[in-house]
Order: C-alpha cells, then sequence, then structure tokens
C-alpha cells in the first residue's frame, strides 16, 4: 500500500529512460515502456492484495511543499483510488502492447505517455486539492503532442479542440478551487480542510464554487453538450493516446467530480443534481443516437464512449451508495473496454487496412483475413452493449439499481441508451467483419496480405478481455472496495444509504 | 432418482462446459466438438429427469438454493436455483427436443464448413435456456435471457453471408431488446420496492404472499396497481421474446438460420420461454385479481395481446409461401394461445400447450428441413411437390406433426392441449372475445396446414431439385420418428380422463371437470377443424397445383386478401416507416448538431484563440524574453493569471502553464519527494 506512490515516480523516469532509450534504438525503448508499465501493475496489484478497504482512506505521504501557501504535498488512497490505479497500470501495460509498432520517434512517444501516465497516477493519489490540480494539468499537456505528432484524421483539429476543451476545465476548475481557497482563509488546500471549511460558506459560494469545479471536471468526463472534443480527440489520436484517453483520461473527469466537487461543495451539489442528472441521461441517448449514424469506425467508439460515461454522471448524480459504486465500476469498466474497441479499431484494422470508413470496411473479408480481431470484437462490443458475462452488466445494473431510488424517469430513460449500444455496436459489428464473404471483389481486396495479428496485440487483447469477463462475473473484487470508500464521513451528507 | 436444488446449476453447467470445448477446438475437431455437446445434453437430459423425480415427490414445494451474487452498500444481490414441477417439466423438454436436434444438426450440417462453431453456438444456446428454467431469481432469468438473445442472434446469423440473414439477426436482436427494455425496467422497480429479486426465499421472496399482499396494494397513477405496472413490464420482456403482436415481426425473418435451429430456438424452445416466465411470475400476474377497483387487471392485457396474436399469426400463415415461413407464423399463432391461457387464468393449459407444441413443431421444423436438405435448399413449396412417394417417413412424420397442429381429434396432443385452453377460454368470466378469436384461428390452422402438406408432398414435383429430392440418412430420420411418437403419447398424460400433467404442474389434483366441461365445445372445435381440413383439400388437393407459376387457387378466389396476408399485413413496413424513419432523423440531427453548432463553435474559438494569440505574440515580445522570473511572478499572482484566462487568451494561459509546470516539476524534486 505504501508502494503506491511509487506509480508516480515508475511511470516519470520510465518517461525519461524511453526518451534516453529512444536515442539507441526503438526496440529499447519499447522494452523501457513494457517495463515501466508492467513495474506500476505490479505495484498496484500488490497494494490490491494487502488493501484493508475498512480502513478508509490511508495517507501515504504528507509532507510540506509550498508552505506560503498551505499547499502539502499530500497524498492517500481509499478503495476508489485503488480502483482507478489498478485500472490505469492495465490500461498502460495495454497500451505500450498496442503501440509496439511505433516506429517514429518511438523515445519520445514512450515519454510523453509514461508522463501522462504519471500525472494520472498522481492524480488519483492526491489528497491535496492544489497537487491534484497539478498532476491534472500535466495529465493533459502531453496528450496535444501525442495527438498532434502521432495522430491520424484531422489531427491538428482534434488535438486543439481537445486541448481548448481541457484547459477551458481545468481554468474554471482552478478558479473555482482559488475561490474556496479564499473563501477558506487561505490557510489550506488539502480536501478534507477545504471541506471543513465549505460547511461555512454562504449558500451563494456553494452553489458557484461547485458548478465552477464540476463544470470544468465534467468536460474531461464528456457531459453533455460538452462532449464533442471527446469523439473528435479520440479519432485524431493515435491508437494508444485514444486508449488512454476514452479509458483513462475521461476518468480523471469523473474522478473530479466525485472527489473534488461532490463532497467539497454539498450544499452546490444538491442544488445542481437535477441538471447533472437531466444532462447524463440526455448525453446517453444522444450519444447512441449520434454513434447509430456514424461512416467511421472510430467514431462509434467514440461516441459509444461518451455514453457510457454519461452512465458514471448519472451514478454520480443520483447521490446514493448503490448509484455512485456503480459510477465508479461503470469507469473501471469502461475504461477496460473503451481500451478493447480502441485498440481493436485502430490498431488492427486501421493500421492493417488504411480505413476506417464502415462503407470501406464492409467490401472487405474482414472475418477472414483477420479472425482473431473479429473475435476480440465481437467480444469487447459485447461487452459494451452491457451483456451479462462482461463488466459492463453489473456496472450499468448499479447504476440503473440506485439512480430508480432517486428518479425512475432517469433510470428508464437512460435504460434506452442500452438498447441504442446494442443497435449501434451490432451495426459496426456487421459492417466492419461480417460485411462481405466474397473474397474477390474487384478491387476490395488489400492490395498486400494483411500482416497477421502479432503477439503483443494478443497478449494486450487478453489481458483487456480477461480483466473485464474477470470483473463481470466476480464484479464483488472492486465493489468491496469501493463501497466502504463511499460509506465514509467524506460522503455522509450527500450520499443516501451511506451509513454501514 | 434424485436431484437437491443446490445441484441443479449441473444441468446448464454441462452444455456451457460443452460451449466452451466447442469455442477452443479448431475448425478440423468436428467430433470432438458435436460429441461433446451431444454427450452434455444426454447429461442434462439425465439431471433433468432426476431433478423432475425430485419434483414430483413433493410437487407443491419450491425447492430452492440462494447465494449473494455481489453486495451494493446494504443491499445484496442475490441469487439462486429453483426446483418445482414446473422447472423441472421444462427442462426435461428442453434436453430432450434440443437433443434430438443436436443428433438431426449432425446430418443436416454435415456439410458446412463451420460445423464445430455450429455445435459451439448450440450448446450455449442450451446452457443458457436451461439457465432461465432453473433461476431462482429474476435477474437470473434475465441474464441467462439475454444470454439467449445472443445466442439466437449467433446462430440466425449463422450464414451471415447472406445478407438478409444478417439483417435478420440483428432484427431479431434489437426488436427483443425492446421488448427486454420492460423486463429491465420492471426489475428495477421491483427491485426498488421489495429489496430483492429472488422468486422464493423462505417467505421473503417477490412471489411469496407477504410481498404479492404489499404489491398489489400499492397503487401508481391511472387506478393501477402496483403489481400490474411492475407485471405488464415483466410481460413486455415476454411479448418480445415469445414473438408476441406487435413485436412478432423479427420470428418469421429468423427463420433465415440453419433449419435445426428454427426447429429448436425459433419453434420449440425459445420462443416458448416468454410464456414461462408469465407462469413463473404467475402469482404475481394474479396478484391484482382480487381488487375491483382497478383500471385494468394484467391478465387481461394478456389474454388481450395472446388472442390477436394467436388470431394474426394463423391469418398471416394462409399466405406465405416459404415452407419456414408458414411454420414461423403458426408458432407465432400458437405462442398467442399459450399467452391467452396464460391471460385467462390457466397457466396449467398454457404450459401443457407449450409442451406439446414443443414436440410437434419441433417434429414439424425438422421435417421442413429433411425436405429442404433433400431438394438442394429449395424452401418455395411452389417449387416443391410430390415429395410424399420418394420421402416417405419424412411424409409421415410430417402428417403427425400437421394433424398434432391442426387440432385434429383424439389421437393428437394437440388437440388435448388446444382443447384445454378453449375450454379455459370459454370459462373466463371477463370476455369471450378470445374464445372467439381461438375459434377462428383453429379454422385457419386446419386450413394452412392442409394447403401446406398438400403443397409440398403432394402432386407432382415442380422443379428439377424436387424430383431428384430422395429420403434423408437415419440421423435425420430417426429424430422425426422419436418426436412423433412424441406428439402422440404426450397428448395422454393431460386428458380429461386422466390429468396428471395438470394435477403435477400446479401440485394441485385438478378435476376432470375443471378442464371438460362438456362435449358442446369439444363438438365445435372438431366441427370447426373438418372445415378448415375440407376448404383446405378443396382448394389445395383435390385439383392440385400444375407448376410453379400457376396463381394460388386463394389469390384467385380474393386477390386483395391474399396480397395483403402475403404481404404479412404491412408490419415491416410500417415500423420502417414510422420508428425507422423517427429513429434515423433524430440520430442524424444529433450528429448535425454536433459536427456542425458545436464543432463550428469550437472552430471559431479556436480561430479566435489563434489570431489573438499571434497578435499577443507581436505585443508581449518582451514578457516571453523576460524569461522565468516574469513568468514565475505570473504564477505567485495567480489571481493575474486567472483574469488573463479570462479574457480567452489560450496562448497566453498555455504559456503560463507550461513555466508553472516546470517550476512546479522542479518544486515537485526539490520538496515533495526527497
Amino acid at each position: 500500500m505504501n508502494a503506491l506512490p511509487c506509480t508516480i515516480y515508475v511511470s516519470f523516469t520510465g518517461a525519461l529512460l524511453a526518451l534516453v532509450a529512444g536515442t539507441r534504438s526503438a526496440a529499447t525503448a519499447r522494452w523501457v515502456a513494457l517495463v515501466t508499465a508492467l513495474t506500476t501493475l505490479a505495484i498496484t496489484l500488490m497494494a490490491a492484495v494487502s488493501f484493508v478497504p475498512a480502513l478508509g482512506m490511508q495517507t501515504l505521504v504528507d509532507v510540506p511543499w509550498v508552505a506560503s501557501l498551505g499547499v502539502r504535498y499530500h497524498l492517500a488512497a481509499d478503495g476508489i483510488s485503488l480502483t482507478l490505479l489498478v485500472l490505469t497500470a492495465i490500461a498502460a501495460t495495454a497500451g505500450v502492447l498496442f503501440s509496439w509498432n511505433i516506429e517514429e520517434r518511438t523515445g519520445e512517444f514512450f515519454a510523453l505517455y509514461f508522463a501522462l501516465i504519471g500525472g494520472v497516477f498522481g492524480v488519483f493519489l492526491s489528497a491535496d486539492a492544489f497537487v491534484l490540480f497539478v498532476f491534472y494539468e500535466i495529465a493533459i499537456v502531453p496528450k496535444y503532442f501525442l495527438i498532434a505528432r502521432w495522430g491520424s484524421t484531422n489531427r491538428e483539429y482534434g488535438a486543439m479542440k481537445l486541448v481548448l476543451y481541457s484547459f477551458a476545465g481545468s481554468a474554471l476548475v482552478l478558479a473555482g478551487l482559488l475561490w474556496a481557497y479564499a473563501a477558506g482563509g487561505g490557510q489550506s488546500f488539502g480536501m478534507g480542510d477545504l471541506a471543513a471549511a465549505a460547511v461555512h460558506f454562504t449558500r451563494a459560494e456553494q452553489l458557484g464554487m461547485f458548478a465552477l469545479v464540476f463544470l470544468g471536471f465534467a468536460v474531461l468526463a464528456g457531459m453533455f453538450p460538452f462532449h464533442t472534443w471527446a469523439p473528435t480527440g479520440h479519432v485524431a489520436a493515435p491508437t494508444a493516446a485514444s486508449m488512454l484517453l476514452a479509458g483513462v483520461v475521461m476518468k480523471l473527469g469523473a474522478y473530479g467530480c466525485l472527489r473534488v466537487a461532490m463532497p467539497l461543495f454539498p450544499v452546490g451539489f444538491v442544488f445542481w443534481q437535477p441538471t447533472i442528472g437531466w444532462l447524463a441521461v440526455i448525453g446517453i441517448v444522444y450519444a447512441g443516437g449520434v454513434a447509430l449514424v456514424q461512416g467511421d469506425f472510430k467514431f462509434v467508439s467514440g461516441y459509444s464512449s461518451v455514453s457510457h460515461m454519461g452512465f458514471v454522471l448519472l451514478g454520480l448524480a443520483a447521490a446514493n451508495v448503490q448509484a455512485a459504486s456503480g459510477a465508479v465500476l461503470q469507469m473501471f469498466s469502461h475504461g477496460i473496454v473503451a481500451g478493447l474497441l480502441f485498440a481493436v479499431v485502430g490498431r488492427m484494422v486501421y493500421e492493417r487496412t488504411h480505413t476506417r470508413q464502415l462503407a470501406d470496411l464492409r467490401n472487405l473479408p474482414l472475418h477472414r483475413l483477420l479472425p482473431f480481431a473479429a473475435v476480440t470484437f465481437v467480444l469487447a462490443g459485447l461487452a459494451s452493449m452491457g451483456m451479462p458475462g462482461f463488466s459492463g452488466f453489473p456496472a450499468e445494473l448499479t447504476i440503473l439499481v440506485g439512480t430508480w431510488k432517486t428518479s425512475p424517469l432517469w433510470a428508464a430513460v437512460a435504460a434506452l441508451g442500452v438498447l441504442l449500444a446494442a443497435a449501434f455496436t451490432l451495426r459496426a459489428i456487421q459492417l466492419s467483419f461480417f460485411g462481405s464473404t466474397q473474397p474477390a471483389v474487384a478491387g476490395a481486396m488489400p492490395a498486400h496480405p494483411l500482416p497477421p495479428i502479432t503477439l503483443a496485440e494478443k497478449a494486450g487483447a487478453l489481458l483487456l478481455v480477461g480483466t473485464t469477463v474477470l470483473i463481470g462475473l466476480k464484479p464483488d473484487l472492486l465493489l468491496n472496495w469501493i463501497i466502504p470508500s463511499l460509506q465514509s464521513p467524506l460522503y455522509q451528507v450527500i450520499l443516501k444509504g451511506g451509513a454501514p | 432418482m434424485n436431484l437437491s436444488a443446490s445441484s441443479l446449476w449441473l444441468i446448464p453447467a454441462l452444455p456451457l462446459l460443452a460451449a466452451a470445448i466447442g469455442a477452443l477446438t479448431p475448425r478440423g475437431g468436428r467430433s470432438l466438438a458435436s460429441g461433446a455437446a451431444i454427450i452434455a445434453m444426454v447429461g442434462a437430459l439425465g439431471l433433468s429427469v432426476a431433478a423432475l423425480g425430485t419434483a414430483l415427490a413433493h410437487p407443491a414445494a419450491h425447492l430452492t438454493d440462494n447465494f449473494t451474487w455481489f453486495s451494493i452498500g446494504t443491499d445484496a444481490v442475490r441469487l439462486g436455483w429453483l426446483l418445482d414441477p414446473l422447472t423441472a417439466f421444462m427442462a426435461v423438454m428442453v434436453s430432450f427436443v434440443g437433443l434430438l436436434i443436436f443428433i438431426f444438426s449432425l446430418g443436416y450440417m454435415k456439410e458446412d464448413a463451420n460445423f464445430t462453431r455450429f455445435f459451439c453456438f448450440l450448446s450455449l444456446f442450451a446452457a443458457a435456456m436451461l439457465g432461465v428454467l432453473v433461476a431462482n431469481s429474476l435477474l437470473l432469468v434475465f441474464v441467462c435471457w439475454e444470454l439467449v438473445g445472443l445466442a439466437s442472434y449467433l446462430l440466425i446469423g449463422f450464414w451471415f453471408h447472406k445478407p438478409s440473414a444478417a439483417a435478420a439477426a440483428k432484427k431479431a436482436f434489437i426488436t427483443t431488446r425492446i421488448g427486454d427494455l420492460g423486463l429491465l425496467l420492471g426489475m428495477l422497480w421491483l427491485y426498488h420496492v421489495r429489496g430483492t429479486l429472488l422468486f422464493y426465499d423462505g417467505g421473503n421472496g417477490v412471489l411469496e404472499p407477504s410481498s404479492l399482499a404489499l404489491l398489489s396494494h400499492g397503487k401508481i397513477a391511472g387506478g393501477i396497481a402496483l403489481s400490474t405496472a411492475i407485471g405488464l413490464l415483466i410481460f413486455c420482456g415476454a411479448i418480445g421474446k415469445s414473438g408476441q403482436f406487435p413485436l412478432h415481426v423479427w420470428l418469421p425473418d429468423a427463420m433465415e438460420g440453419p433449419t435445426p435451429v428454427s426447429a429448436l430456438i425459433h419453434a420449440a424452445t425459445m420462443v416458448a420461454a416468454g410464456v414461462f416466465l408469465i407462469a413463473r411470475v404467475y402469482p404475481l400476474m394474479l396478484a391484482d385479481q382480487h381488487l375491483a377497483n382497478v383500471s385494468v387487471h394484467a391478465l387481461t392485457v394478456v389474454a388481450g395481446i395472446g388472442a390477436i396474436t394467436a388470431l394474426l399469426g394463423a391469418a398471416i400463415a394462409v399466405g406465405q409461401n416459404d415452407i419456414k415461413r408458414v411454420l414461423a407464423f403458426s408458432t407465432v399463432s400458437q405462442l398467442g394461445y399459450m399467452m391467452l391461457a396464460l391471460g385467462v387464468g390457466s397457466w396449467v393449459a398454457a404450459i401443457f400447450h407449450l409442451l406439446t407444441h414443443a414436440f410437434f413443431k419441433a417434429l414439424l421444423f425438422l421435417g421442413a428441413g429433411s425436405v429442404i436438405h433433400a431438394a438442394h435448399h429449395e424452401q418455395d413449396m411452389r417449387r416443391l411437390g410430390g415429395l410424399g412417394r420418394r420421402m416417405k417417413i419424412t411424409f409421415a412424420t410430417f402428417a403427425v406433426g400437421m394433424m398434432a397442429l391442426a387440432g385434429v381429434p383424439f389421437l393428437f396432443s394437440g388437440f388435448w392441449s388446444k382443447e384445454g385452453i378453449l375450454h379455459a377460454a370459454h370459462a373466463w368470466p371477463v370476455s369471450q372475445l378470445p374464445l372467439i378469436a381461438g375459434l377462428i384461428a383453429v379454422v385457419l390452422t386446419a386450413f394452412y396446414m392442409t394447403r401446406l402438406v398438400a403443397e409440398v408432398f403432394l402432386g407432382s414435383p415442380r422443379s428439377d431439385a424436387a424430383s431428384h429430392a430422395h429420403e434423408n440418412s437415419p440421423v435425420m430420420t430417426v429424430p422425426l420418428v422419436i418426436l412423433a411418437i412424441g406428439a402422440v403419447l404426450l397428448g395422454l398424460i393431460g386428458t380429461p380422463a386422466w390429468p396428471w400433467l395438470q394435477s403435477n404442474l400446479g401440485g394441485v389434483v385438478v378435476p376432470a371437470e375443471s378442464i371438460f366441461e362438456g362435449p358442446g365445445l369439444m363438438v365445435l372445435s372438431i366441427v370447426l377443424v373438418c372445415l378448415g381440413l375440407g376448404v383446405g383439400w378443396a382448394l389445395y388437393g383435390w385439383r392440385k397445383r400444375r407448376d410453379a407459376f400457376a396463381p394460388d387457387p386463394l389469390a384467385v378466389a380474393m386477390p386483395g386478401v391474399f396480397a395483403a396476408l402475403a404481404a404479412k399485413l404491412g408490419f415491416d413496413e410500417f415500423y420502417a416507416l414510422t420508428f425507422g424513419r423517427l429513429n434515423q432523423l433524430l440520430a442524424v440531427v444529433a450528429d448535425g448538431l454536433d459536427r456542425w453548432v458545436w464543432g463550428g463553435i469550437i472552430s471559431g474559438v479556436a480561430w479566435m484563440g489563434e489570431a489573438l494569440g499571434t497578435f499577443d505574440r507581436e505585443m508581449d515580445e518582451s514578457g516571453l524574453n523576460g524569461g522565468f522570473d516574469a513568468a514565475s511572478e505570473k504564477l505567485r499572482g495567480v489571481g493575474n493569471a486567472y483574469s488573463r484566462a479570462q479574457t480567452g487568451e489560450a496562448h497566453g494561459y498555455l504559456r503560463t502553464l507550461a513555466v508553472a509546470f516546470v517550476v512546479l516539476a522542479l518544486l515537485l524534486l526539490l520538496g515533495g519527494v526527497l
């Protein structure tokens, strides 16, 4: 458990080493990257084994940092952090495996990649709002370069859009936090201290601060109508970056909402709760509808991410332990499943066929050319549409069960999103992989035989499929960490059913 | 033989294991995959028979074994297994009919390149279906229900190189999922009210008296009891899965799958899952019956939907030319009968008909498969003909199935189970309309089955394929013979003279009078069957079709009606024009909003930011050259930086952040970590 902060340092060290190794050979940089990712995975899994959920939030490091501002380098973890740390480590490992073929400036690619990962680990471990914000910003910058340099379709536009949205979001967060810091007497950025100070804020202050901080984070979580950076960003990004973007970075936003905005400003939350709930529900159905008419394979996955993140926001808005635990479970589940979808679409298919247009793909007998990719995508699709046996099912079910307590109407409309997910996923599966069986439609066959699926890709796919199935069958593994954390005093005020 | 409730999970586990073996077997391992599937089904059948033994020893009990799946906060999501006569009879039927169909498939799919995958999917289906039967929790039913839908999707689309098959698979999955949406909501609601989804749990289950009293006391808007609302939402799931009006449209298209699939899934078992579900939650459906001041009773709706479906399916079957589509609409119609029986208050009659129907409909589909296999995949009745002389076993067994379906008196099981339903409908105090619909459907059923048999087996071959057809190997004909025997004998256990099945299903002895009120109605229905057979014979048997292009006699007599029936009364077109269009329109509007409105705004902001940044760079050269100190200054004056960001100067903000990064990273290394 106490080794968890090392995930941050290992990632940053790995970034530097990859940069150095990249000057020698691409292969060395790759191995450095894989070892780095596996080390973080080992650290998180070892922490998971010894983790005692009942201990609540456990401080790992707490030293003064910027004494004049009262900032402390305070890292701590509870079950929610741990869930997301494990997710990040798994996603990072899979992302390296699916980037094995990066030849252009490999060292720099992995350096930026691990700078991002390190920032993400930092956010999930921060107990000081200022430190959290710093790590949050560290995670944003490498995204821009990853997309703008290694990206594909419309990459400058996608990268710019993503960065503008991200920075607009973080500007709001910063403003909200500074306001709270100032109103609390300018003593501390510690989240416990801020929450204690916030009790004395006026109602107007709470409403304003909550709105700023929540909205700022929710932009990154893909909340409707601030979601459009997500699909274009995902599409423009290189495979590993889309996997991280959808898999982990969107979780930063949701995590910020749950960890910062909600416990700090409970009065604000209660006021804005109906708005958030409706925006979440609209986002689920709206993004599902948009996914139904996309011509680009990757846009389908991009919009499906927005729809699934809508469930996370809905779980938060429902404001009870069931729904919120489902939201955290859904964060984990979506992180794995979205990673898998983007891996198949971006790495297995696009980098071999050089097209993502469903209209082109349907003329290729892809299920025969890439049977492994076809099976993986079918499994990913089933997981994405919430089939029992995969992690999405217990997650969405728990959210819906909890949401029903707050608003049956929200639950009913959101359930419509489950139906839409089935529709757009099946459409994508059929058009992409099972569109054609004629091996020789003139001009439709690729000029060269497609390279076979590599061992690294198979290993990455197995890791992700195995994880989603494991959690699908045994959601207890994570829920036993998550629920005690949500029953802590921090959430007592806002989450109903909090008392154990 | 006995099997306790705690070992019940073995019944679905065996085929699941076979599916896993099939999934891991390479394409060449045909005998491994099919052998594992068949052995697993034999095992499941043995266990089901043992379970039946246990259930018959305690017919009135609900033996359960519950466990916790996962816990959410103070609630636990619990699942369990349930053994009662309903479970046991259904499990024996599914594993027995399934086993015969698996064996038939050995022959039917012999030449298919994906033979191993086919058996893997079949086993997956069997596992999910048996899971539905042994589940003691609505949630576990839902889980298996979804997996049944998945297996059905995979098998309908098994020949996905046919665009029609791929489309049919998708249509089946989505259409049934529309119904499942209702089921899901009903489940959420029930869980919200009761805090559990276990059916029976030592007095705390949702189907037990204390729960039912609570559910029927609660009222929601519109004078509807809570139990009615939840029951009807669950019924939505049954409408989808069991092909009831108005979601029946997927079932005929599902015939694109290989014929054994049609027999197993889309005739005998899966489509009956909806009927089974309503029978399972029957106490909940009945809970509002004693209330007088409610606007609707749940079962009244069930009866209405069932009656409409029974009539509609039978009518449309009259106008079809594809042998499998006639049978598909006949399935729709028969499922309507079962729902009707549930609605008028006799779930026992519904399950009796479900069991007999499983046998004779599986028989008819496999018979059709035998014809199709022999005639090189010709399915158009107009291009068949004269097969009775060439395929004697198929003809004989098919004729048994046809008479059972048509309800030819006394010797055939379908007659007794249908009589049970008609009598129950007659005894229904609310309305006689379901009975009338059922009686009209009796005539139509006898008519279209006579038409089918006359067109396919009588007369002379009307295509090369039909004239070269010959009887199939024993691996295909033996299952037909066994099913034919079942289609006759099964009736004997449910006659008014000896209502053994009815008595054991419900755990209460059923007196003969309650299912047979006197000869009046029976004579009427026999007359109606004869009418249907007679008119069918007059039109199609007396003067046989000469060639494939001759017009249908009914089309000559009533061209408008026949065309409408042949077009399936236009349901597909209606849905495509309304829901399909609306859905597409909304999706396109949303897509346009995202692309042009939200995207346009962001492009505008980006352009403005860039322009401002260029301007800013010229103006701010000194600030840049000032370097670190100035930027650190900016960091300390966070208020300033914030106000700068507010002016929209994205580049300035970016730069501040970049510098702040470096500073903070240094601080981090110096202060925090070391």
